[in-house]
């Protein structure tokens, strides 16, 4: 199917079917050993992370996922991160940066979880810390959306050298429900608002928010793909001393 | 029965007396719902029984914070690529209520003899809203700082994000956070003042990463706004969950700052770090 509209976009980013990022971090990643917690509070079940090899070479990884039942998906606040889970992300990613090992982020979030308990544990300067640190982690940092990009939640681990969407995925500052009732107060606006948030990957490649689009992930062929390119990402921004890294990074966010 | 000794003003009377009464002569105060004469606000606009800091405007607040301050980048305004007709309307407004072109006032100021860089955002220009040139405006400000080894104050007002500019208005929090860390990798001091409101994705990117980070009294310091709450979750927070004495109380805040003395204390701090 041709997804023609913005909104179609957004139906497809949010599609049931979609591969979910826990399945994608265990197809992607050889003998993938996930790490809990954040060694403050909580183990935040939303976020996932852990160590393996991305071909032969040692990686960590960083996600944010959806369930795919009722059940997995109250265990996982529908995909959106609690603080716990964004300083468990940011703890791993430091050790990273100590074994000099790049950092794979996959996120499929509506946004950071509203709750008041996250509120009390500081969400904003969860996110806040995450970016920061993100901008200035000494190791190569790619991102991609698997499906929805929302908001600081996504931002949050999206603050790399790279950002990649998949065809069917979204990225944007709210979503279009809350675009639309907060500039029409008109529930039926919601197409509209997804046209006009630009929240498609090719809008968003064309004003240079992300560097390029990816295939959908439905089978092994495509998980094969995905290695391969991400690896060899992974091995030109190896190349690059710390230093230019780091400066060509806050380049690329400088620009905005 | 008999006629009352005591008559009852007529409506039309009540209203003409009520609209005798000059406007804005009484306020209420929105956190301790105390009313009281508008002159007794003083020249801070603080609520006389709880301390409460009023929303001022930023030129407002650079006047009674500093001794000396001068504004910079004051012709940076919205990029003309937005042309919506409400949105410039809502610009158009904006500026002519605050006096200046974007979200955030900034420029060299100085208390005593310390001298800083000093933004302070308008929650009167968009509700503090974060655009693609309060962004320009604040990263610049902090690239400034860190060229002449100055430490930065940053006045906090805001409603988050500016929906208007889209995914651009997001990039800001990863633009400003930028010019943050390498004015923090300088060894530069940032002081934060989370002014009511600071919310959404201001509190999630430079209000939070402050290395002393002050609050007004019961200023509104959160991310997701309390509607939002409701609404996706249906949860019901209590009425003082997102108040700075609480965050305080949950350890994100530093110190809670009465208007009156903002200006001694950040003279103290500055001074300390000099």
């Amino acid at each position: 199917m041709v997804k023609n509209t913005a909104y179609e976009k957004v139906k497809a980013a949010r599609d049931q079917g979609k591969i979910l990022t826990t399945d994608l971090v265990h197809q992607l990643v050889d003998g993938f050993f996930e790490l809990h917690g954040d060694r403050l509070d909580a183990d935040d079940h939303a976020v996932i992370a852990g160590i393996g090899y991305l071909k032969n070479q040692p990686v960590t990884v960083v996600g944010i996922s959806k369930g795919n039942d009722t059940e997995s998906n109250i265990d996982r606040h529908f995909g959106s991160a609690t603080p716990f889970g964004y300083r468990k992300a940011l703890r791993v990613m430091h050790q990273a940066e100590k074994f000099n090992r790049p950092v794979l982020a996959i996120i499929n979030t509506p946004g950071a979880f509203p709750d008041v308990e996250s509120e009390y544990h500081g969400q904003g300067s969860a996110v806040a810390q995450s970016i920061l640190e993100g901008l200035q982690l000494k190791v190569p940092y790619i991102s991609i959306i698997i499906g929805e990009g929302g908001s600081g939640g996504a931002l949050a681990l999206a603050s790399g050298d790279e950002v990649y969407m998949f065809e069917d995925s979204i990225y944007s500052v709210l979503s279009p429900e809350g675009y639309a009732s907060i500039m029409w107060k008109d529930s039926k606006k919601v197409p509209q608002a997804a046209e006009e948030l630009g929240l498609t990957p090719q809008s968003l490649l064309k004003e240079e928010i992300i560097d390029g689009i990816l295939p959908e992930v439905k089978d092994e062929s495509d998980v094969a793909n995905l290695r391969e390119f991400l690896s060899s990402r992974f091995s030109e921004l190896k190349k690059i001393t710390v230093t230019d890294l780091l400066a060509k990074r806050q380049l690329r966010y400088e620009k905005f | 029965m008999e006629p009352s000794k005591f008559h009852t003003p007529s409506t039309d009377l009540l209203k003409k007396r009520m609209s005798d009464l000059p406007d804005n002569l009484l306020k209420e105060c929105p956190v301790c719902h105390k009313v009281f004469f508008s002159n007794k606000m003083g020249d801070l606009h603080t609520c006389p029984n709880c301390g409460y800091g009023f929303r001022i405007t930023a030129k407002r607040r650079a006047s009674i914070t500093f001794d000396k301050f001068e504004e910079i980048d004051a012709e940076i305004t919205i990029p003309d690529r937005y042309q919506d007709i409400k949105y410039r309307q809502k610009i158009a407004k904006a500026e002519k209520i605050t006096g200046i072109k974007e979200s955030v006032l900034t420029g060299p100021a100085t208390i005593d003899d310390v001298d800083f860089a000093a933004g302070i955002m308008d929650p009167y220009f968009i509700m503090g809203s974060l655009g693609t040139s309060t962004g320009e405006k604040i990263s610049r400000l902090f690239k400034r700082a860190t060229k002449e080894s100055l430490p930065v104050v940053m006045f906090t007002a805001s409603g988050g994000a500016r929906m208007q500019e889209g995914i651009h208005s997001l990039m800001q929090m990863a633009k400003v956070s930028s010019a943050v860390s390498e004015h923090a990798n300088a060894g530069l001091l940032y002081i934060v003042v989370l002014c009511d409101p600071t919310t959404g994705g201001v509190t999630a990117s430079f209000a939070m990463d402050g290395d002393i980070i002050l609050a007004e009294p019961h200023a509104l310091v959160g991310f997701a706004g309390r509607r939002v709450i409701e609404q996706t979750i249906n949860q019901k927070p209590p009425v003082d969950f997102q108040r700075a004495e609480t965050v305080l109380e949950h350890g994100f805040i530093d110190s809670i700052v009465a208007r009156a003395d903002m200006k001694k204390t950040l003279y103290r701090l500055l001074k300390l770090h000099q």
